[in-house]
């Protein structure tokens, strides 16, 4: 029955759309400027998966197209149409290729997630603190305490502590293609190794109060030694009242290996 | 006067409503007064006269509407009315105010209720993209905004798409399964009545100090745990909402399970059956986790429990889990009537059986069973612990697969039939095949961890939400409408102007929601009032599209409602479908069936010689009806 279709013109013309469809997609840079190591990897997988679900799409699109085209009743043609109640063969075909479709994506994104949040041993922490409505950050020790304006040095690695006040919100840096949660009562830990230098911003992305549209703040990544001196620049430690709301680390590391801890 | 107040209906109800407030002002009164409080506590969170009475109140309407009576007599020992079937059917609109039993009566009731909170809603939306088509603040401030979109979600979920299946499905399920009504009517009744209730109180909450609840419809503690007297009202609406909720689900599995005509298997059950089957084994065992944590909010603002307060011992994180244990089966809840929607109404228009019936049914299945394993996906970056991350990928990615399978068993279902477009319900079908393919691609990424790393929160998950949810959910809304439409009032609607709704749906939709992957992508988080000046233009041009989306919708306003008055008579099965609820007359009469119906065969069986799937009760004098109560036999199976 169904081997009265043109199934390999079908397949040719997927094939085109496909080609055609990823051609335009993967040449746009969707999310923007990357700005860390973790960026590239996530923005290759988003191409990938982009490949992969532009070919799902044109195979939709031509069983679509080509069924409207053909099987299309004439005006006045009250008869019914043929009585096929399904294909095992296929059935399983479009069961058992697209679980291997997304068990292939399913890996690949943990192995990007362990690639990302792989830590190393020379890693410099910074303390995030967040409140309605204003960032701040302690560096060293919670010595230094620089208010609205986040700096890291270039090409090191960098772990976020990240200490909610009040409610929740959301540290975002859209370049870094990093986002965390920051949780009153629990601290939150997110990994990042800049690479590029330049201005960007923080966003906050979880829902917080009439002033969260506004709630961003200022990221600069510069060469290690500009930032040294901007830290000893820094006098003032971060307040006591902001490390008292800090709490026990219920929350396991995210470099711990995923599938395990 | 005094007779009014004694019957059932609206002056008693409105008797109820204000004793059952005055019984809580008076009790919180009472109370505070007696342990030495201070008697009106107007903290931020507090009000509890406000809050007690806005839980009383709603149920002495309910009791007052005699949505109890029936019930309070037998439990009494009181004579029970005899059951006279005066509450059955409906000869004018006014009949639909009233405590009816009738599943027709409530259909058209749901139906009508929702589609009212689904213009509400929609109304809202149209400020938010008011607001939003410039950067900078114009019309509304940040909390009205927060307010806004908070509401219009709150609308579209619990008032809108989940309970307007619910009255789809309440009109035609029992007629597709051969019942003369569905299994439990008073319950049903009640359901019903619960509904509108939930949408007062949630628009309600822009009355009161403090202004609507602004804290999204997924409502995160802490933020909702200290937000002002607005959150009460959704905390308490979601309660009524839900129950109406459960209540229906129970309701339809009774009726599935045990109210079949004979012959009817399982596997011989339409997939709108098997759908509903499936929602409803989500919906009773999912929704009282939304239920049970909207108390808990509701008992850390008023009772000063400790749940979610973090200072106090409480989790937040916890908050989500349970939240979103509810709340992701709460999309197939969405969406699973939908599929089958668009099942009956692909195989009807094509001509041809469902391609792969039992893999259809079984997709369902496997749906109900995975989305309880999948919740943790809204929570990657919410500090969550971290090796949950995987696994919850795993699963959310399997989804796909069942859900694949529809998408190309209905492809299937389309080759070598003959398919006809001139129906608005086949044209929204189809559309829908397209646009919840995007749905589920943008799904798949949001799935994957890194990727969702980045997009998480932003409006890459609104474009996929409203790609799901009105792509998906509401296309398939707008299928059923329009298919049941000849059913459920009697008259044919107007096809030139459903064409004109559906083009206007479609290029709104796109238009709307396909520019805001890219601007989310780019780094627009989602539910800000005011945004970085570099979206402007993407932002412009979807208000622009949004707009039309919503004219659009005025033209389908018009259309239902002059069709209804003035539309062509409509004939018993216009569709020639061959499931029951079409072989009956449009309306169908008052119990449905003279005679309960036989099954003999599958529902689909188009174009198959000779076979059919129900035999009639009257089909012996069948000769004699002016109206053939049977389109069986165009395929040529008479007897």
């Amino acid at each position: 029955m169904y081997g009265r279709l043109p199934i390999l013109k079908m397949l040719a013309v997927t094939v085109v759309l496909t080609v055609a469809i990823s051609a335009v997609m993967v040449s746009i840079n969707w999310n923007g400027q990357e700005a860390s190591t973790a960026a590239p990897k996530i923005d290759t997988l988003l191409d990938v998966m982009i490949v992969l679900s532009s070919f799902v799409f044109s195979l939709v699109m031509v069983m679509l197209g080509y069924a409207l085209y053909k099987f299309r009743a004439k005006p006045g043609d009250e008869s019914d149409g043929e009585p096929i109640h399904g294909n095992t063969r296929l059935e399983i075909a479009w069961t058992v290729i697209p679980t291997v479709i997304v068990l292939f994506g399913a890996g690949y994104s943990w192995a990007v997630l362990d690639n990302i949040e792989n830590r190393r041993d020379d890693a410099m922490t910074v303390n995030v603190y967040s409140q309605q409505f204003a960032w701040s950050f302690g560096y060293a020790d919670n010595q230094k305490w620089s208010q609205g304006e986040l700096h890291v040095p270039v090409d090191r690695q960098v772990i976020f502590r990240m200490h909610a006040q009040d409610v929740i919100h959301s540290f975002w840096v859209p370049e870094w293609r990093i986002k965390k949660d920051n949780v009153p009562g629990i601290t939150t830990q997110a990994v990042i190794t800049p690479d590029r230098l330049g201005t960007y911003q923080l966003i906050c992305t979880e829902l917080c109060g009439f002033g969260h549209s506004t709630m961003r703040a200022k990221v600069v990544v510069e060469p290690k030694a500009q930032f040294q001196k901007w830290l000893a620049d820094i006098k003032t430690p971060v307040p006591q009242e902001l490390i008292g709301g800090d709490t026990s680390e219920l929350e396991s590391a995210p470099n711990a290996p995923v599938g395990g801890t | 006067m005094v007779a009014a107040l004694k019957r059932p209906g609206w002056w008693r109800g409105a008797l109820g409503f204000v004793l059952g407030g005055a019984f809580g002002f008076g009790l919180v009164v009472a109370l505070r007064a007696i342990s030495g409080l201070e008697i009106f506590q107007t903290e931020q969170t507090g009000y509890p006269h406000v809050v007690v009475p806005a839980i009383t109140a709603p149920l002495g309407f309910l009791a007052g509407f005699g949505c109890f009576d029936y019930w309070l007599r037998w439990a009494a020992g009181m004579p029970t009315v005899p059951e006279d079937h005066s509450q059955h059917g409906a000869t004018s609109w006014r009949d639909y105010f009233r405590f009816n039993t009738d599943h027709k009566v409530i259909g058209i009731q749901y139906v009508v209720t929702t589609f009212f909170f689904f213009f509400v809603g929609g109304l809202l939306a149209m400020l938010i993209r008011a607001e939003l088509a410039q950067p900078g603040t114009q019309i509304v401030d940040a909390n009205t905004y927060n307010g806004l979109f908070s509401t219009h979600a709150v609308l579209m979920i619990f008032v809108f798409v989940i309970p307007v299946f619910a009255g789809i499905a309440n009109y035609v399920l029992p007629l597709m399964i051969g019942a003369p009504d569905m299994a439990f009517p008073r319950l049903n009744a009640l359901s019903f009545w619960m509904l509108p209730i939930a949408g007062v109180l949630f628009l309600a909450s822009y009355l009161v100090p403090g202004g609507a609840f602004d804290t999204g419809w997924t409502g995160y503690a802490p933020l909702s745990t200290g937000a002002p007297l607005g959150q009460s009202f959704f905390n308490l609406g979601v309660q009524f909402a839900g129950a109406s909720s459960i209540a229906t689900a129970l309701n339809f599995l009774v009726t599935i399970i045990t109210m079949r005509a004979p012959g009817m298997n399982i596997w011989r059950m339409p997939l709108l059956v098997w759908a509903n089957l499936s929602t409803s084994l989500l919906v009773v065992a999912a929704t009282p986790f939304i239920a049970g944590v909207q108390f808990m909010v509701l008992f850390d603002r008023i009772l000063h429990t400790n749940f979610f307060q973090f200072f106090q011992g409480g989790d937040v994180v916890a908050y989500q889990h349970i939240f979103w244990f509810y709340s992701h089966p709460a999309v197939y809840i969405m969406m699973l009537p939908g599929f089958g929607i668009i099942s009956e109404v692909i195989s009807t228009h094509s001509r041809k059986p469902i391609f792969g019936y039992r893999l259809m049914a079984l997709a369902l299945i496997g749906i109900v069973v995975l989305s309880y394993s999948v919740w943790a996906h809204h929570m990657f970056v919410a500090g969550m612990f971290s090796w949950l991350r995987v696994p919850m990928m795993i699963t959310t990615l399997l989804i796909a697969v069942p859900t694949g399978i529809k998408i190309f068993s209905w492809l299937g279902t389309l080759f070598f039939g003959k398919i006809h477009t001139y129906s608005t319900a086949m044209l929204f079908a189809l559309a829908f095949i397209v646009t919840f393919t995007i749905g589920g691609i943008s799904g798949v990424m949001l799935g994957m961890v890194p990727i969702d790393i980045h997009v998480s929160d932003t409006y890459f998950v609104v474009a996929h939400i409203h790609f799901v949810l009105f792509g998906g959910s509401v296309f398939t809304i707008f299928a059923g409408v329009y298919h049941w439409f000849p059913k459920m009032t009697g008259r044919m609607y107007d096809e030139r102007l459903g064409r004109v709704h559906f083009w206007g749906t479609v290029i709104g939709t796109w238009g709307t929601f396909v520019p805001m992957h890219w601007i989310g992508m780019d780094g627009m988080p989602r539910r800000v009032a005011d945004y970085s000046a570099q979206f402007g233009n993407w932002n412009l041009l979807i208000s622009c599209f949004a707009f039309l989306l919503g004219a659009a919708q005025l033209v389908f306003l018009y259309n239902m409602i002059v069709s209804w008055r003035y539309g062509p008579r409509a004939e018993a099965n216009p569709w020639r479908a061959k499931t029951i609820e079409w072989q009956v007359s449009s309306p169908p009469p008052v119990f449905n069936f003279d005679e309960i119906p036989r099954v003999v065969g599958g529902p689909y069986e188009y174009g198959v010689p000779g076979a059919r799937h129900v035999i009639m009760g009257g089909e012996a004098a069948e000769v004699a009806q002016p109206q053939p109560a049977t389109a069986t036999t165009t395929s040529g199976g008479g007897t």
